[in-house]
């Protein structure tokens, strides 16, 4: 299995209100709501902590899941918010700054 | 990108007297200058009420007319290049320098075109100072602004024709939130929905903002921030997809949530609904 990174894109607008997440899209508006599981998620894309310790330290910790069926869960999540333009997903980790290693989505 | 038609050549104005009909919304005077007087007068009809022949322009645009073609029923398409705002649609194609305030509307002489140029220039001056343009009614009573929200169908006119007397209304279909030092404030727009009224002319402070839903009895439902700031979003007139303006009026709306009552309104479609509001 590939490692994979995960980092918010530039172009999203977000703020956490009450412990729920709000994300707008900058490029189209869309608005965006996440369950829990997926708000944890967001909140650990910081480009550096793989996909796998993110499910494993966070997911796992709190919620009373297999690792697989996390980490496949987790992966199909991220992929749609890549495709939606609002996360990127890379092989290898994303500095801050976008400089550096280019994310493949 | 151009449109071929050129801001810059408004310094070149001839030394003949130009009409024009300046249109105050939200405190906010836009000089329409068009030396065609039967289309001033088109403007002064259509917009009465919120016609300010005094005012200082806040922004100044030259309309050049065309001849008339088929309106068009597409979205408006708006862009920025810089500090220039580029807007058009089949029927008129504009531009804006933010800088300059002054901008140039190439149109058929009909009154959509100008009504959206009018909404598009108020959604970007609003934005630099953090209010925004709702699909939304607002109404004052007693001294206080009340916002109703929702998609279409979910009773912004209808709870606009219910409003008993002692309720100015404001708009049945676009409202004009701005920020003001005392705090943030609804303004009375000319945008008409299906009442095909122009609103009243006024400002007030927020009481609350309702997000509209029918329903077999009239109540109301606290709502977290979050759906508040979803439902507001989903309601605010967004013309351009800057990455620059989303973000501003996504922080706006938030700050607004953060500052203004919210809550869900479910109503019934009669009268009794206002005994709940003010």
């Amino acid at each position: 299995m590939s490692e994979k990174y995960i980092a918010r894109s530039s172009a999203v607008a977000s703020r956490v209100l009450d412990g729920e997440i709000v994300i707008m899209s900058a490029l189209d508006s869309t608005l965006f709501s996440l369950s829990e599981v997926a708000t944890m998620i967001w909140q650990s894309a910081d480009g550096l902590t793989p996909l796998s310790e993110i499910v494993q330290q966070r997911i796992c910790a709190e919620f009373n899941v297999t690792p697989d069926t996390a980490y496949q869960d987790a992966e199909a999540f991220v992929e749609d918010l890549a495709r939606h333009g609002i996360l990127r997903v890379s092989s290898r980790p994303i500095p801050e700054n976008g400089s550096g290693n280019r994310a493949d989505s | 990108m151009s449109t071929g038609i050129s801001v810059s050549a408004l310094g070149a104005r001839p030394a003949t007297a130009v009409r024009g009909v300046s249109i105050e919304i939200g405190g906010i005077p836009i000089l329409l200058r068009s030396d065609d007087a039967d289309f001033c007068r088109m403007l002064e009809r259509r917009y009465a009420g919120f016609v300010n022949p005094n005012a200082t322009p806040a922004c100044e645009f030259e309309i050049d007319l065309q001849e008339p073609a088929e309106p068009s029923d597409e979205d408006a398409h708006v862009s920025r290049d810089g500090k220039t705002w580029f807007f058009r649609r089949g029927d008129f194609r504009a531009e804006w320098d933010m800088e300059t305030r002054r901008g140039r509307v190439r149109q058929t002489p009909n009154p959509y075109s100008i009504d959206t140029v009018l909404r598009i220039v108020h959604s970007l001056v609003l934005a630099e100072e953090d209010g925004f343009l709702l699909h939304a009614a607002s109404a004052v009573r007693s001294g206080q602004a009340y916002l109703f929200s929702g998609v279409s169908g979910a009773g912004k006119t209808t709870i606009s024709r219910l409003a008993p007397s002692g309720v100015a209304v404001l708009t049945d279909e676009v409202s004009y939130v701005r920020k003001r030092p005392c705090g943030y404030r609804a303004y009375g727009t000319p945008f008409a929905g299906e009442l095909a009224r122009v609103g009243e002319n006024l400002s007030a402070p927020f009481g609350a903002v309702f997000f509209l839903e029918k329903g077999p009895v009239n109540r109301i439902e606290p709502i977290s921030d979050a759906v508040a700031v979803r439902a507001l979003l989903r309601n605010t007139l967004f013309f351009s997809h800057d990455e620059q303006l989303v973000r501003r009026v996504f922080d706006s709306a938030c700050e607004f949530v953060s500052r203004v009552a919210t809550a869900r309104l479910i109503f019934k479609p009669d009268v009794s609904v206002w005994r709940l509001i003010g």
